[in-house]
């Protein structure tokens, strides 16, 4: 089997699998006072200090969650609802065209149910979010903007956007600035500190952690109104037991990530270039998808002209080589990914597109195996079409 | 043989696709995603399109040892099925949308990229037959009387047939169940479906009064040509319906009437008495058959609703559009757009469309 889906979750790292199992049958809730407590507490309190040191920011900084998708709701809400609470003439939020659905939704429902107004900021065609178009997105009142929201890398074609200079524009007008950088840390320098941003979420299971763990990272000056209720833990904004194991497997990953992120750059890097010139000569009609060099190492993603990325994600997947159209699934059915529409690709390219992604544990092997499958594949994929559609689905 | 299975979630399906991997076929499950907007739960007696039927499927797949897709078809659905369902209404016809599905979706699109993908046939739970008969394969009744689909299939082509795979003909759904109960298939004792999979609450009338515009208009008597009564929208009404129109017994002679005519045209609902529903002579149009053409004046049995009898009828080849048939006994209320499938013995000889009913002058 060749995995080359490592956007969508990447295998854990046998020490964090060790680190996390080694506390699964201990005793001891992180909140209790007795010495198991304080011992879950230290395990809890060492991994925020391990995670800070690999992001960039202070330990107090880090708030557990139960993954980015929950980061992302608690930053984008929690922080719109607190700016609009201390001035109520901020009731606006601006947000990418190509964010994930996790910032995607919690912003439209913010705009349906919560009465705020949302503008979209413009993608370029490589899927970049630029100053100019995050300037005309903020419009000529920018100071009725409670918050910013940008994808640090795109998780379907892998952009990367330059956080440092959109935050120098919110700063002129004191806007808040939260960014996803679920897919960044693994593959990029990250330093929370010097983004300028005031909220990043991230998640355990895209550097090699467990699944349901991640954290969202606020800067101390930022408040956010709690979605979540109850015991008080993670400085009231996250409440709930604190899942010590994940958390200690998290730190590990992170940081055992983090420190082999220069070696597995270059040799991942070395093999998505491979992946990518070989696609090309296979498929010489297709055409890459996104930015050539400001991109995540390890994503390549394409649209095969003539072939739904529905047809040849299940013809590869028969031949061992599982990979992803790319875009957000609903009931199980892809649909055109809002990222290639928003890039100015069309309904047809939206919907004829794969993303590969390699991880940590990716070999030529892998590409190897993808490129003998794919001929046969696109061939196939291509008798069957890529059926009309009559109505268009909802853009943002 | 290559098998892609549908699985709609239910029990039907599932043990036809465990059926065909008994057979010993490579079979790959697909769950269609018919609904633009599924729901989350099933609410009703329904088999299909909410995410907790594509999760009934994905689990039934999952036992079986087949890779599960989800194949979005929800835009064909939508031309062919549900706006073919509305203009059909609309124009004061009667349409059976399993049967456009099963012509459009089921056996065409998904069997046509099925096909190209590098499938051989097609597999689904229908109760139905197909038998390689002296020129090619045939088919033919389920042996359940009460579960036999074969008149829904009555649209397929010989070709269709030929890479189509009913594995549950040949036993009953009884037998059926218990074999899903057998095999730990969770949906087992899941509900058949009832009824028109897009109209959740059963509602048809109610549905389509919110998609066609209504336009009041009026009752006439047919024999006396008289305004006997006001309608609310003539697409509401059906050649051989009673209820819904309220007109108390206009001619006071105690005999009921009923709906004998609609001319969305002239927004007009023709009411008579029963006697005037008894037809003999059905004219249909776009015929397709499932094997060889018959012949001019061929005894054949036709069916015209899904769980109506088999009449006996005498067949007419008009032109290559046009098929006339005419039946021993009169029949009472054929609305046009219903479909006449028409059968010899057990095997289906094809299926058209009703254009017309009347009276013959032998009646």
């Amino acid at each position: 089997m060749a995995y080359l889906d490592n956007a969508a979750t990447t295998p854990m790292l046998p020490e964090a699998v060790a680190a996390m199992t080694e506390l699964l049958g201990k005793p001891g809730n992180p909140s209790s006072l007795h010495a198991s407590g304080r011992k879950a507490r230290r395990q809890v309190e060492e991994s925020r200090e391990r995670v800070a040191s690999a992001l960039g920011c202070g330990s107090a900084e880090v708030v557990f969650t139960a993954g980015g998708t929950e980061a992302n709701n608690i930053a984008i809400k929690g922080i719109a609802w607190d700016q609009r609470n201390k001035d109520p003439r901020r009731n606006r939020i601006v947000a990418g065209s190509t964010e994930h659905h996790a910032v995607l939704d919690p912003v439209r429902w913010l705009g349906e149910s919560e009465g705020f107004e949302v503008t979209w900021i413009k993608s370029d065609a490589s899927g970049e979010i630029t100053v100019a178009a995050l300037r005309e997105a903020l419009g000529p009142d920018p100071t009725n903007v409670a918050l910013v929201s940008v994808i640090l890398a795109n998780n379907e074609v892998g952009t990367i956007n330059d956080i440092t200079a959109l935050t120098e524009v919110t700063r002129e007008f004191g806007i808040r600035f939260h960014t996803d950088a679920v897919q960044a840390p693994a593959w990029l320098e990250l330093d929370f500190s010097k983004l300028g941003v005031c909220a990043m979420s991230v998640s355990a299971h895209k550097v090699g952690g467990p699944h349901g763990i991640g954290a969202l990272i606020i800067s101390r000056d930022c408040h956010v109104t709690p979605l979540i209720h109850g015991g008080g833990q993670e400085r009231d904004v996250r409440s709930g037991t604190l899942d010590t194991p994940a958390i200690v497997g998290f730190a590990t990953a992170l940081e055992i990530t983090t420190a082999r992120k220069l070696e597995t750059v270059s040799r991942v890097a070395a093999l998505r270039d491979d992946l990518v010139k070989r696609v090309k000569e296979i498929a010489p009609d297709a055409t890459y998808s996104g930015a050539i060099t400001n991109r995540l190492v390890n994503n390549a993603h394409f649209v095969f002209p003539g072939c739904l990325g529905d047809s040849l994600l299940m013809l590869l997947d028969a031949q061992g080589v599982e990979c992803s159209v790319g875009s957000a699934c609903n009931a199980g059915v892809p649909q055109p990914s809002h990222v290639m529409l928003a890039m100015g690709a069309d309904e047809d390219q939206a919907r004829s597109t794969l993303r590969f992604s390699l991880g940590w544990n990716s070999t030529q092997a892998d590409v190897d195996a993808l490129i003998a499958a794919l001929p046969s594949a696109i061939a196939r994929a291509k008798r069957a079409g890529v059926p009309k559609v009559t109505t268009a689905p909802v853009r943002v | 043989m290559k098998v892609l299975a549908a699985l709609s979630g239910g029990v039907d399906s599932a043990v036809a696709a465990a059926r065909a991997v008994d057979a010993g076929h490579d079979v790959t499950a697909v769950h269609l995603a018919l609904s633009r907007n599924p729901q989350s739960h099933r609410t009703g007696a329904r088999g299909c399109c909410t995410i907790e039927d594509s999760n009934d499927a994905f689990r039934a797949a999952d036992m079986l040892g087949a890779p599960f897709y989800v194949w979005d078809l929800s835009s064909e659905f939508q031309e062919k099925v549900i706006e073919d369902f509305i203009s059909e209404y609309a124009a004061g016809r009667t349409p059976n949308p399993c049967l456009r599905c099963n012509e459009s979706i089921k056996f065409e699109a998904v069997l046509e990229r099925a096909m190209a993908l590098g499938f051989d046939a097609v597999c689904t739970g229908h109760y139905a037959q197909v038998f390689q008969g002296p020129s090619g394969p045939e088919l033919h009744r389920a042996i359940d009387p009460l579960k036999d689909q074969s008149y829904v299939l009555g649209v397929l082509t010989a070709d269709q047939i030929a890479h189509s795979m009913f594995p549950l003909g040949n036993s009953t759904k009884v037998e059926v169940r218990a074999e899903a109960q057998r095999r730990g298939i969770l949906v087992a004792a899941k509900p058949d479906s009832h009824d028109i999979c897009f109209i959740p609450d059963g509602d048809t009338a109610g549905w389509l009064s919110r998609q066609i515009e209504s336009v009041p208009g009026e009752v006439i008597d047919v024999e006396t040509g008289n305004k006997v009564g006001t309608h609310a929208g003539a697409h509401a009404f059906t050649v051989g319906q009673r209820r819904g129109l309220a007109l108390g017994n206009p001619t006071g002679d105690g005999e009921r009437r009923y709906v004998v005519d609609v001319d969305v045209s002239k927004n007009l609902v023709m009411i008579g008495p029963p006697v005037l529903l008894e037809i003999d002579l059905i004219e249909t149009i776009k015929p397709r058959w499932a094997g060889a053409l018959p012949a001019n004046g061929d005894r054949i049995h036709v069916q015209i609703r899904a769980h109506g009898d088999a009449l006996p009828a005498t067949l007419s080849l008009n032109d290559e559009n046009m098929v006339t048939i005419q039946l021993d006994e009169p029949l009472r209320g054929l609305a046009a757009g219903q479909a006449a499938v028409m059968y010899d013995g057990t095997r289906v000889i094809g299926s058209a469309t009703v254009s017309r009913s009347r009276r013959s002058a032998s009646l």
